[in-house]
């Protein structure tokens, strides 16, 4: 890594004001899981990081009227050990309990997990984000096993590695983002994430001085699961991931979201799968409809068709796991 | 007198016990210390500057801004003229700090010119040279006689060694003496040439090797980085730590090559195989190409050929990796047996055991034993009740397979000198210029020099780890056990019968009638007639005595002290997921004989170690390269990916001890355990889902792809 700036203030207002309003020249520092790893790589060079470990209110879950408000900076372990989050929220246990490193756990944050680079082996090995040369895509023609298989028309084939976005996409968690003067606005998490046309642009809607602050999750009593596809049992990636949720009314599901992680550049909103699922009294069969309507429409690179009946079988087992909760 | 020969059983006291490891407090508290940890007064850290294109001509190298650097204190550059392979050595920096040194490297500016490059080593046509060719018998007489010729393709992908531990060193070049303290395998031999390039002759150079985290076959020289951490010290006059980083020693310190082959094989409908033609091709990247043994252990089948064709790559070379050639050609064969054993309607153990009469060892009745062994790894897994044909037709997604290999190897002692010293006070030291790669044998020689000397364990002091130690040979090819326990056994004995020499007259018999045994020498027969050892050694004067052993590896043969040509067993379970493609080993057992063990413990403990480490190969491990730009692709340990304990399922381990297995005396086991597990995993997942997966590692998308091809259970 090269020799930067480093800062630690107390107040989040001191925070944004040390952000650039140029992508790369700063930094925010979390929990430091991707951020020190992509320092090492030189995947970004800044001049400045901007640590948030003195904030405190950053860090903390909160009832809220209506939900669940988790800080930025509350880390893993502390939220899969909530209570709440553990009645109420399945689908985030399974999730981060699937990263499956104590250290990760204890360090990384709800807010780093969200806003945490692509792990595009590309993209670390030093040819960008979106891995062109000219005009060719390294990964198009490449080594894609681990790549996108919907969303992938344009030049991002990457694919989110977020753990909780696709369970917060699927429980149409709110964030906040707080930027210079410490303004607020809030995004609906499915509107957080984004995929990058060029090299300038990054995977989340935040503008370089802004700081994802908080989520917010609404308890609705969805019924909701995350079922990964992990082959190895300790610390690693999910091949694919699905997380739903859905409203129960008279035995028939009334709404349904059916999200899908590491097979786009975003957390993919299968929304056929939701839209076979309604209506139906959730069994084996409309388990497995659901999961066959979430493959629907994926185009597989040249090394990752395995991912379309993971798809099926992730979406299906999820469903059956929420049906079950 | 004392004598060499190993003690009958009644007779051992540490010898084929199960004893901890010696320095298994010192490992888990942090106290050993490894090459990485030393950090000595005046510490330079060096950064290797290496190449960024697979193949490029070097047209120049400008070290001019890296050393302009503050901080940055040496520079050196090669008079290479050509890379072949990216994270190839072209220059080096040394500074004050690792970061200093890191941000040096990068200002070093070198002019590539690029060329064409080959990655890609799966299709044959790419080999170059003329392909080796071996046949026994007539192949194309033979098939025609066959009932039922099956033929498949198979394939193992490049793997890396993965050392926990990098390859590297701290050097430090002082007073014309040049002190290295490398991570190695060979710490006897190590710097035989090292002083070249510095100028200091081999009787100036000092090497320290007390700890290091694994080498399995690629450590055994002094490499480049040895050359210019001794380059780098010597225009500092400091000392430089040089050790490789993870992407590093995953790119250019060492692979196993890849092996992918075409196989037809033929049986009669007994079971009997009469034929096997096999092509094989593979690369070893910038290094060569052996093709592996088709068929392994089974080599008596009466008609064979093998065609090998090697690929050079713009890829870091190859180097022994455990039981070199031994793992792939285990699989390809293990897994061609299988496949015809379906085809035949057989049950794979009953396919093996009818064809055991093709297997030989030297010296040693090998269908014997493999079938003995067979037994009892059937036994341990319960191979009657889980055992069915091919494809587990119970209900539901998950099926459940099992799959066995055997395996063997040679292992017999090299060559190896030990000094053992008796003290006038009763203290023991025994001196070797070996390593201890982690395996436990500082523990071992304790245990053969105590139990020589009828002492306890705790009375010997074990030196190791040193070149001016007497010398010891390489711990290559599972030597290193039968060497040093030959070379000590026979130190302490020589020893020893100096001191019955001096106690025969205090005792009033000849030093023939005397033995050592529990703290005393006493007259054998007659126990009564004994003297304390501290009494015994007080009896030996001033000086100490000090005796050389020396294993003559055709010698200690001959004795039955050592020998060669080890085998074993092995089974699988495990259960495939078919709607994810997930592998997941249930459970894996091991037989395993190694002629006399020293020490059971240790020796179920390098069984288990083999066997996480031939899982990760069978379901994990693989160097994946981009065709494009030759870089590998997960030259990390996030997508290189290794087993974790929740990853390896259950692992038994049976080591075969007693008559027939003891009197061949001590042999090596380091390698042998490892070459079977991918074989019995791959065919317990053909076993479980009714398909071939030809390909390792088994990973989901290679799983999910041989369902979906005709014949899969999905």
């Amino acid at each position: 890594m090269n020799s930067f700036e480093y800062a630690a203030p107390k107040t989040l207002k001191e925070a944004v004001s040390l952000l650039s309003d140029t992508w790369g020249r700063t930094e925010i520092l979390a929990g430091g899981t991707d951020l020190v790893t992509s320092l090492k790589q030189q995947v970004t060079k800044p001049n400045r990081v901007v640590s948030l470990r003195n904030i405190k209110e950053l860090s903390g879950i909160n009832d809220k009227r209506g939900g669940v408000a988790i800080g930025a900076t509350t880390t893993l372990a502390e939220l899969i050990e909530n209570k709440d989050i553990k009645k109420e929220f399945p689908s985030l246990v399974t999730a981060v309990e699937g990263i499956g490193s104590p250290q990760i756990l204890s360090a990384g944050t709800v807010g780093g997990d969200l806003c945490q680079r692509p792990r595009c082996w590309y993209f670390r090995n030093g040819h960008g984000l979106l891995a062109r040369q000219g005009e060719m895509s390294l990964p198009r023609d490449g080594e894609n096993r681990y790549h996108a298989i919907f969303g992938n028309d344009g030049s991002a084939l990457f694919v989110n590695p977020s753990s909780l976005g696709p369970a917060l996409v699927a429980l149409e968690a709110v964030f906040t983002l707080t930027g210079p003067g410490t303004k607020e606005r809030t995004v609906p998490a499915a509107d957080f994430f984004r995929t990058p046309k060029t090299e300038s642009e990054r995977e989340t809607v935040l503008k370089p001085n802004e700081i994802l602050t908080g989520i917010f999750i609404p308890t609705k009593g969805l019924k909701n699961a995350t079922y990964e596809v992990r082959h190895r049992h300790g610390f690693d990636w999910p091949y694919v991931t699905a997380s739903v949720a859905f409203a129960l009314k008279g035995g028939a599901v009334s709404e349904a979201r059916i999200v899908l992680g590491h097979v786009a550049p975003v957390p993919w909103l299968a929304a056929g799968a939701g839209s076979a699922l309604v209506k139906t009294a959730v069994g084996e069969t409309a388990a497995a409809k659901c999961g066959d309507a979430a493959a629907q429409g994926a185009k597989p690179l040249s090394g990752n068709a395995y991912k379309v009946q993971m798809v099926k079988t992730a979406v299906k087992r999820a469903v059956l796991a929420a049906a079950a909760t | 007198m004392a004598k060499t020969d190993w003690p009958v059983a009644e007779k051992r006291t540490l010898i084929g016990k199960r004893i901890d490891r010696a320095d298994g407090p010192a490992k888990a508290t942090g106290t050993a210390k490894y090459s990485y940890d030393l950090n000595k007064p005046g510490l330079l850290w060096a950064k290797l500057v290496t190449s960024p294109h697979p193949k490029a001509e070097i047209v120049g190298i400008d070290l001019s801004a890296a050393a302009a650097l503050p901080g940055v204190k040496a520079t050196w550059k090669d008079d290479l003229k050509e890379a072949l392979y990216i994270g190839q050595i072209v220059a080096a920096v040394a500074a004050e700090t690792e970061e200093i040194a890191t941000e040096a490297a990068r200002l070093v500016k070198v002019d590539y010119k690029p060329g064409e490059h080959l990655i890609k080593d799966t299709d044959p046509s790419a080999s170059t040279g003329n392909p080796s060719k071996r046949e026994v018998g007539n192949v194309d007489e033979a098939f025609p006689k066959s009932d039922v010729v099956h033929s498949g393709n198979y394939g193992c992908p490049v793997i890396t060694h993965c050392c926990l531990e990098p390859h590297g060193q701290v050097t430090e070049l002082k007073d014309g003496e040049l002190y290295v303290w490398p991570s190695t395998q060979n710490v006897s031999r190590y710097a035989d040439r090292l002083g070249e390039s510095v100028d200091v002759p081999q009787n100036k150079i000092h090497v320290e090797c007390q700890y290091m985290g694994g080498g399995f076959g690629s450590k055994f020289g002094y490499d480049k980085w040895g050359t210019i951490g001794a380059l780098l010290s010597k225009q500092t006059g400091q000392p430089v730590k040089l050790m490789l980083d993870r992407d590093l020693e995953l790119m250019t310190a060492g692979n196993r090559p890849s092996a992918f082959a075409k196989v037809k094989i033929g049986a009669t409908k007994d079971g009997v195989i009469n034929a096997i033609d096999t092509e094989v091709w593979g690369t070893g990247g910038t290094g060569g190409f052996n093709a592996p043994t088709v068929p392994y252990v089974f080599t008596k089948i009466p008609n064979t050929r093998i065609t090998g064709k090697g690929i050079r790559t713009n890829r870091g070379g190859q180097r022994a990796w455990r039981a070199p050639n031994h793992p792939q050609g285990c699989f390809i064969t293990m897994s061609a047996f299988a496949d015809l054993a379906a085809e035949l309607k057989m049950d794979e153990m009953e396919f093996l055991l009818k064809n055991l009469q093709f297997t030989e060892r030297p010296e040693f009745d090998a269908p014997k034993v493999y079938a003995e062994e067979l037994k009892i790894a059937a036994d341990l897994i319960g191979y009657k009740q889980k055992a069915h044909p091919r494809s587990d037709k119970t209900p539901g997604p998950l099926k459940r397979g099992l799959g066995v290999s055997i395996h063997t190897w040679a292992g017999a002692g090299h060559a190896s000198e030990c000094d053992v010293t008796i003290n006038p006070d009763g203290s023991v030291e025994a001196r070797i210029g070996t390593q201890d790669l982690g395996v436990g044998t500082r523990t071992v020689i304790a245990q053969v020099v105590a139990d020589t000397l009828g002492l306890p364990l705790e009375v010997v002091k074990v030196l190791i780890g040193r070149n001016d130690y007497p010398q010891s040979g390489p711990s290559g090819g599972s030597t290193t056990i039968g060497g040093i326990s030959v070379s000590s056994r026979q130190a302490a004995t020589t020893a020893l019968n100096t001191l019955l020499e001096s106690a025969s007259k205090r005792l009033g018999v000849a030093a023939d009638a005397l033995e050592a045994n529990g703290g005393t020498i006493r007259e054998a027969g007659k126990p009564t007639n004994k003297i304390s050892w501290k009494d015994a050694c007080a009896l030996l004067g001033p000086n100490p005595v000090t005796k050389r052993g020396v294993n003559v590896p055709g010698e200690s043969a001959k004795a039955k002290l050592t020998s060669s040509g080890v085998g074993g067993a092995q089974i699988a379970d495990v259960s495939v997921d078919i709607e994810t493609g997930v592998v997941t080993l249930n459970e894996l057992v091991a037989v395993q004989d190694c002629g006399l063990i020293v020490n059971l413990k240790l020796a179920e403990s390098q069984v288990f170690g083999a066997l996480i480490m031939g899982t990760t190969s069978a379901l994990f491990e693989e160097a994946i390269y981009d065709s494009r730009t030759g870089q590998m692709l997960n030259a990390d340990m996030e997508f290189y990916r290794l087993a974790g304990i929740k990853d390896v399922g259950k692992l038994k381990v049976h080591m075969m001890t007693g008559p027939g297995y003891d009197d061949r005396g001590v042999i090596g086991l380091g390698e042998p355990p490892v070459i079977s597990p991918a074989a019995a995993i791959a065919n317990a997942v053909a076993n479980a889902c009714g398909v071939r997966v030809p390909n390792l590692p088994l990973t989901p998308d290679r799983v999910l792809a041989a369902l979906s091809q005709k014949g899969g259970i999905a």
